[in-house]
């Protein structure tokens, strides 16, 4: 054997070769970005249940893809998707052409690429959520509704800036404040945009505390934000159980393209409020949900490879996604005073801003602002209303966008 | 005027979606346009939902209000007696209630545990052991 060539041969196949030739600085950067998205994960807490697998995912995708390089080891082919997208290539739509040449991580976001995912974790999420402070006040709909202001404005803002009609699409959606709603719209649209739009989303709905506040002071008065709402009527058993069927029946209807999302979310809430499947909310809820977000956040990191990551257009979709967030803030917020004035000061506007459907943070931020201005003051299960009325917007949302770009 | 708006936001679908197609850029106007529509959509969807949830709602408003009606044209037709006191609370027994145990508001793998954590605590056979009720306090 000889050593100095058996040596050179282990170079040349090397990452080390790699992140110094060509274009391989990127990969060095994108390196760096990953460790600050597991610092932000880890020590600041930022939804670090995806985030924390995102990072990692962009981690290991930068240091196993270089552009130019030896791309047989890498855990995801950036080319090979190309490929699956391009109607002229003989793999177009070929999941088997990924499964016999893609890495591990590819073969992972075939279940991300055909909507699963996304899907199986809007299924947990309705097994978790309880819509009984929706259905007790079914105007908490119109603050969900205009809480989606974000999403067409940050739309218009990006056709603006110079993206597509489908990239723009994917970009508005961020404003959902709704990361499997994002996830689910990107895959179809813009792919390409998938890592970017991912991290935006969740990076924001980890900061709803710090975005929000200061928007919600700006556009009320003290004594709006004091107002004491009366405590909400009860729910029975029955109205549980028939909501999800309606929502579902209505809103598939209305938007077959929401059929993914609204029926996993609808079904998760039945097992939860029949009574009779406590085996499987329990297990879609907890078992299902955190295998889920495994492959989640793994395969969504994977598709931040350099050459994709590090361009201008990264930079304009944080910028349009914080837009994006704020203007739907501001939507359910200026829809909630137009209430507190119809109601004759009974609702209290801050509820307004948790239309943005990241659940409960956005209604956990109403509940503080709340107690800031009167000590007394409980708005929480007032502010859920809004807040999972946002879950079923966004989600009408990005039906209408599918509908329109597909 | 309806119709006009209906013809102008399926022209601005149309444009969107040939655009999205061809993987062209929108005009802003159509841009504006679908914004608009699609917020509109959104607007729609939620309010003619809100309106659905109303109906159910009156309705089984309706419904307990009746049956609340009825329990307590019951209770008046009862004959009353004077001399034994009326009880403080009546409370449902919960599902799960058997034998001589009344169980208010606990499910009864919790009656069985409570039962089984007093026969430890109090290191005294469970057979030996006789509850009348289990209630949860709120």
């Amino acid at each position: 054997m000889d050593i100095l060539e058996t040596l050179e041969t282990l170079w040349e196949g090397s990452g080390f070769k790699s992140l110094f030739t060509g274009d391989g600085w990127k990969n060095l950067i994108m390196i760096l970005v990953s460790c600050v998205l597991l610092y932000l994960g880890i020590k600041k807490k930022f939804e670090p249940l995806l985030l924390v697998g995102i990072a990692f995912g962009c981690l290991l995708v930068n240091l196993s893809y270089f552009v130019g390089g030896d791309t047989a080891d890498a855990l995801y082919h950036v080319d090979l998707w190309d490929n699956f997208l391009d109607p002229e290539h003989a793999d177009y739509h070929s999941y088997g052409a990924i499964m016999a040449h893609g890495g591990l991580l590819d073969i992972l976001y075939i279940g991300v690429k055909a909507g699963v995912y996304p899907s199986l974790i809007f299924m947990g999420v309705g097994a978790m959520t309880d819509f009984g402070p929706l259905i007790a006040n079914p105007k908490s709909l119109l603050l969900g509704a205009a809480a989606q202001m974000g999403v067409f404005l940050a739309f218009f803002g990006a056709i603006c800036l110079g993206f597509t009609g489908n990239e723009a699409a994917s970009i508005g959606i961020i404003g959902g404040a709704d990361g499997p709603t994002a996830i689910f719209l990107t895959t179809k649209l813009a792919p390409h945009l998938l890592g970017a739009i991912a991290i935006a989303a969740y990076s924001y709905m980890a900061l709803i505390p710090m975005i929000q506040p200061p928007i919600m002071r700006l556009l009320t008065t003290e004594k709006e934000r004091q107002v004491k709402m009366e405590q909400a009527r009860t729910v029975s058993k029955t109205e549980k159980i028939i909501f999800p069927v309606i929502v579902a029946m209505f809103v598939i209807l209305l938007l077959p393209s929401t059929a993914p999302l609204i029926g996993c979310l609808m079904l998760g809430n039945l097992w939860r409020e029949c009574g009779v499947t406590e085996r499987l909310s329990d297990t879609v809820q907890n078992a299902l949900m955190n295998i889920v977000t495994v492959f989640l956040g793994i395969s969504v990191g994977a598709t931040t490879a350099a050459n994709r990551f590090l361009s201008p257009e990264t930079l304009k979709i944080i910028v349009l996604g914080l837009t994006a967030f704020c203007f739907s803030t501001v939507g359910g917020l200026l829809v909630g005073k137009i209430m507190y004035k119809l109601s004759g000061g009974k609702i209290n506007p801050l509820i307004g801003s948790a239309g943005v459907s990241a659940v409960p943070m956005a209604a956990r931020v109403s509940q503080m602002e709340g107690q800031k201005a009167n000590p007394k003051n409980f708005l929480l299960m007032h502010a859920m209303g809004p807040n999972v009325a946002g879950v079923i917007g966004s989600a009408i949302a990005a039906g209408f966008l599918l509908a329109v770009f597909k | 005027m309806f119709d006009k708006l209906t013809l102008a936001a399926e022209e601005a679908t149309e444009v969107a979606t040939e655009a999205a197609t061809k993987g062209e850029k929108l005009s802003i106007p159509d841009a504006a346009v679908t914004a608009v529509f699609g917020y509109a959509v959104v607007f729609f969807g939620l309010v003619i939902l809100m309106i659905v949830l109303y109906c159910t709602g009156a309705y089984f408003k309706s419904r307990d209000a009746k049956a609340k009606a009825a329990d307590e044209a019951a209770k008046k037709a009862a004959p009353a007696a004077p001399s034994a006191p009326a009880p403080a609370i009546e409370q449902k027994l919960a599902p799960g209630s058997a034998g001589h145990v009344k169980l208010f508001d606990v499910p009864d793998k919790e009656a069985a545990m409570i039962m089984a954590i007093v026969a430890d605590k109090m290191q005294t056979p469970l057979n030996e052991l006789h509850f009348i009720s289990i209630k949860e306090v709120k």
